[in-house]
């Protein structure tokens, strides 16, 4: 469960990048989990608002939704702090539900 | 984040320095730990979480904190640019380690056999001294001359090395452990190298042996069971010698 370099995804170079190419950038990252979530506290999810994804914050099952507040985040200049049951709705919907929870941070790359 | 703070932190994380980023939730203020100026309590914090190597959430002076370490990679360092060696360098990248090849035969630590590898073309003896294994280094040997190997080992027990394994099978093994313990280890210091080298999983070519090194290191820097030495080997037992000679 560490978050040093062994998490060999670089999201904070793709992040510093695609904003030095003019993008627009939000940064997700898990804070807390609870159980089986996926990806432990640290795991980091970049999002454009052009729509481009890179890293995790779960298997898979609430990137959607990250996505969208990242989105948010990115027009209002605010971040936000994002609250999952994994188990919920939201996650059946995309067929995943691990039973954990999970906490992510969404902020604004300014 | 503030993009002069992630360019800090991406700055400090190329020069293999331990940094943690420290986030409060409530309105993403953020600070460096320890380039910045922040309270006591929360370098304590910083300076736990690199300890810990675990990332979470704090309340810190009343207020919910995200401690994020960023330690510099774990090293593996190998003696021997060989073909085991050769079949671990892919893997290591991917589960988080640097790899380092030691090997004072030019003819083996080739950019070519081991692309992407540092290479030290050193006696192992002085590599080691200058690479300076610590509490995040596994070293393993694998040339299987105790010329090389040996000086390897001695630096391996004199540091921290969260591991240290040498290939060679029980009576090699024996025999090195004699010659280590004129060189002033221990029994117990001994007990510290994996001997033979890897998880028992009657590996036979050289990637399955890689992977079994590689599981072994990552057994013992997760703290499972499965990553502790196993205890020492018998003395070698006389041979009987039938027929002609000694």
């Amino acid at each position: 469960m560490t978050t040093d370099l062994t998490n060999s995804e670089d999201i904070l170079a793709t992040a510093a990048a695609w904003r030095a190419a003019g993008e627009q950038v939000a940064i997700a990252t898990v804070v807390e989990t609870w159980g089986s979530s996926p990806r432990p506290p640290g795991s980091r999810l970049a999002v454009t608002a052009s729509g481009k994804l890179m890293g995790s914050v779960s298997g898979g099952c609430i990137e959607g939704a990250v996505a969208d507040a990242a989105k948010q985040a990115m027009a209002s200049g605010s971040p936000q702090l994002l609250d999952f049951g994994v188990s919920d709705e939201r996650a059946w919907e995309v067929g995943l539900s691990c039973g954990g929870k999970v906490k992510v941070f969404v902020e604004p790359l300014t | 984040m503030k993009a002069a703070t992630l360019a800090r932190l991406q700055e400090e994380r190329a020069a293999q320095r331990p940094v943690v980023l420290l986030t409060r939730l409530t309105d993403g203020a953020e600070h460096l730990w320890p380039l910045d100026a922040v309270s006591d309590a929360l370098a304590e914090a910083a300076r736990a979480a690199l300890g810990s190597e675990k990332a979470g959430t704090l309340t810190i002076g009343g207020e919910p904190w995200f401690v994020h370490p960023h330690n510099p990679p774990l090293r593996i360092i190998v003696v021997g640019a060989v073909h085991i060696a050769q079949a671990m360098a892919p893997m290591a990248a991917p589960l988080g380690f640097q790899m380092i090849v030691v090997d004072p035969r030019r003819a083996f630590a080739t950019e070519e056999r081991l692309p992407g590898v540092t290479l030290n073309t050193d006696w192992p003896d002085d590599a080691m001294a200058v690479l300076k294994p610590d509490g995040r280094t596994a070293v393993v040997t694998l040339t299987h001359d105790p010329k090389l190997d040996d000086p390897a080992l001695d630096a391996a027990l004199r540091s921290d090395a969260f591991y240290i394994g040498a290939l060679g099978s029980r009576r090699t093994h024996a025999k090195r452990v004699a010659r280590l313990t004129e060189l002033g280890h221990g029994t117990e210091a001994l007990a510290r190298i994996h001997a033979p080298v890897g998880l028992d999983i009657e590996a036979v070519t050289a990637p399955e042996i890689a992977l079994s090194v590689m599981a072994e290191i990552v057994a013992a820097r997760r703290g499972a069971a499965l990553g502790e030495p196993r205890p020492l080997p018998a003395p070698a037992e006389p041979r009987v010698s039938i027929g002609v000679g000694a």
